[in-house]
């Protein structure tokens, strides 16, 4: 059958040319916006400006290293909680196993502004938590939990730990258990079974958290915008003040796409690092 | 096994539990705030610390005139742009896991590349361009980035259901004499409903969350999380936490449902995507030619 060829661009034409159009396109707009020269009073022309790269970058360093910062150590906060917790899942919980997954995907339940703000009540100044952290002397009399660097990686670690769990749990649920129990026939005791078995065999997982959980949190400006202050400011607050605020597009569109390019290029090592080949929804072959 | 190694095994078996309970109270805690705050009768504008229970705020849930309307708009564009993405998507995820052709894989990146690319960036991209070409930002421009950001996870969650499908059923239909169109309308759609329904609940829930990048471009439309959003600086009234409430209870049930819908569909017909089907995939994707003149149906085939 001749026609059975154009099927399949029959079939994902309008899909794909719906994300040409708005998501590829857009792109290439940024980088023309990127390259342009001008104030929104004076408008903007097309000058090639390269130097609106470096200068925006040069300008916003802080926020570039903090934004590293507290996603690095926000991915990394995530992977500790969520691998014990995907482990109990897909292991340990039994009859409970139902609904600590409902536990996991609650938060999307809820608006993740009001998540977040929630963190901001549990947080306040008259609080009681900040309360019992000054008598304990955690925190000085007059101390804050708001607007510190800790408070702003809590809410990213809490917003973004379900995609961290998600795939740990897939790559685990799917683990073969005959491979533990031949691991333990060959007299491996639980912690070799445990390292040199199921944890490499959930690697695929652990690299698709790593990703979906980073990615995410390093654009993030939510968290920083109610849970920190001026201090606390990340890349993505600065790309939504150039744009919103300040309108200088040029500028925002230069840090737009640096942040692009850091992502697709740390995804990439991280890839290579890790050797896994399953990047978001692609199967590994078996 | 000795008693000291026995103790260390229970300690360590029951850590393991003890970490995932405490990680699962993390994630609950924050919701459980938001809903006991609904009940909240703060003095001043700010809805942080406990000042009495009351049920005006409940009493009075569609009371404000702005929070209802943001709410209605953003029930709307979620279920505008659900629609359509949802179709798009499973058009998609059709093509990618039935059909080989030139350019599959550069099709796979467009679906998976904005998966990986942060809001800001997204909605950013989507400014340039609206101001590039001077569209006025709307409700029109929302419903056009909703659908964009929707459709790669809609094509995720389908292709995941069509990987398992059975097609000896479509290939049966199509004997007894049945065209295309009415085999996809009798077989394959019914089978695939129970992954349309969660891909479609997922795309509602994406677009009704969504504020980075309706943030960048709503021009002057409000939806739910832009409400939030105007309304923090100056105190957020406690009817947004009843609605927050309301809606994560009507998400829970909704998604209950799916739940519950799916393990009936599975169990009522030999269409599950029991062992034997996974098998034949497997033996499939370690190298079995696939019968020639076939669309080859290994999952990532050309990628």
């Amino acid at each position: 059958m001749k026609s059975r060829r154009f099927t399949p661009y029959a079939l994902m034409g309008p899909g794909l040319f719906w994300l040409l159009v708005f998501f590829a396109v857009p792109m290439a707009f940024m980088a023309i916006v990127a390259l342009e020269e001008g104030s929104i009073d004076t408008g903007f022309s097309l000058t090639w400006q390269w130097a609106n790269f470096s200068d925006s970058v040069g300008s916003f360093d802080t926020q570039f290293l903090r934004s590293f910062r507290f996603s690095i150590i926000a991915t990394l906060l995530c992977l500790l909680i969520a691998y014990p917790l995907a482990y109990a899942i897909a292991f340990k919980a039994g009859r409970w196993k139902n609904l600590m997954l409902f536990a996991v995907v609650a938060p999307f339940f809820t608006t993740y502004l009001i998540r977040t703000l929630a963190w901001q009540t549990i947080l306040t100044d008259q609080g009681q938590i900040a309360d019992f952290f000054r008598t304990i002397g955690i925190i000085s009399e007059d101390g804050r939990l708001l607007e510190t660097d800790s408070s702003v990686i809590m809410g990213i670690t809490y917003n973004f730990l379900p995609f961290m769990i998600l795939p740990i749990y897939a790559s685990l649920e799917q683990l073969d258990e005959r491979f533990i129990e031949a691991a333990k026939d060959l007299y491996s005791s639980s912690r070799q079974a445990f390292l040199r078995v199921t944890l490499p065999l959930s690697a695929p997982g652990i690299v698709a958290g790593t990703l979906l959980t980073f990615i995410p949190a390093f654009g993030d400006y939510v968290n920083a915008t109610f849970l920190g202050g001026p201090n606390q400011a990340m890349i993505g607050n600065v790309i939504q003040d150039q744009y919103l605020r300040t309108q200088n597009y040029p500028t925002a569109a230069a840090l737009s796409f640096v942040v692009m390019a850091v992502i697709l290029v740390m995804v990439l090592i991280y890839i290579r690092f890790a050797g896994s080949e399953s990047l978001m929804g692609e199967e590994t072959n078996p | 096994m000795s008693p000291l190694s026995r103790v260390w095994r229970w300690i360590r078996e029951h850590a393991v539990m003890g970490v995932g309970i405490l990680a699962v109270a993390y994630m609950l805690i924050p919701i459980l705030v938001i809903a006991v705050f609904s009940f909240n009768d703060p003095k001043g504008k700010f809805n942080f610390t406990w000042e009495g229970f009351t049920l005006s705020h409940w009493e009075n849930a569609f009371g404000i005139p702005e929070l209802t309307e943001a709410l209605v708009l953003s029930l709307q564009l979620a279920a505008l742009s659900t629609v359509v993405a949802t179709a798009l998507g499973t058009l998609l995820a059709m093509g990618l896991v039935r059909y080989q052709f030139a350019g599959r894989r550069l099709a796979n990146l467009l679906i998976v590349i904005p998966m990986a690319t942060p809001e800001v960036v997204l909605g950013a991209s989507l400014l340039s361009m609206f101001v590039f070409i001077g569209v006025d930002r709307g409700f029109s421009t929302l419903w056009i980035a909703h659908i964009m950001f929707s459709i790669s996870f809609v094509v995720v969650v389908v292709r995941s259901r069509l990987i398992g499908f059975d097609r000896s059923l479509e290939e049966a239909a199509r004997d007894l004499g049945a065209t295309p169109l009415t085999t996809f309308r009798t077989i394959t759609l019914p089978l695939l409903a129970p992954g349309l329904v969660a891909a479609a609940l997922l795309a509602f829930a994406l677009s009704l969350d969504d504020f980075v990048i309706s943030n960048f471009n709503s021009g002057t439309t409000v939806t739910f999380p832009l409400f939030i959003f105007g309304a923090s600086q100056r105190g957020i009234p406690v009817e947004v936490n009843v609605l927050a409430t309301l809606l994560f209870v009507l998400t829970a049930i909704a998604m209950g449902f799916t739940v519950w819908q799916q393990h009936r569909a599975e169990k009522l017909a030999a269409i599950r995507p029991d062992d034997d089907v996974d098998t034949g995939l497997a033996a499939l994707a370690s190298g079995q030619r696939p019968v020639a003149g076939e669309p080859d149906p290994r999952p990532g085939a050309a990628s």
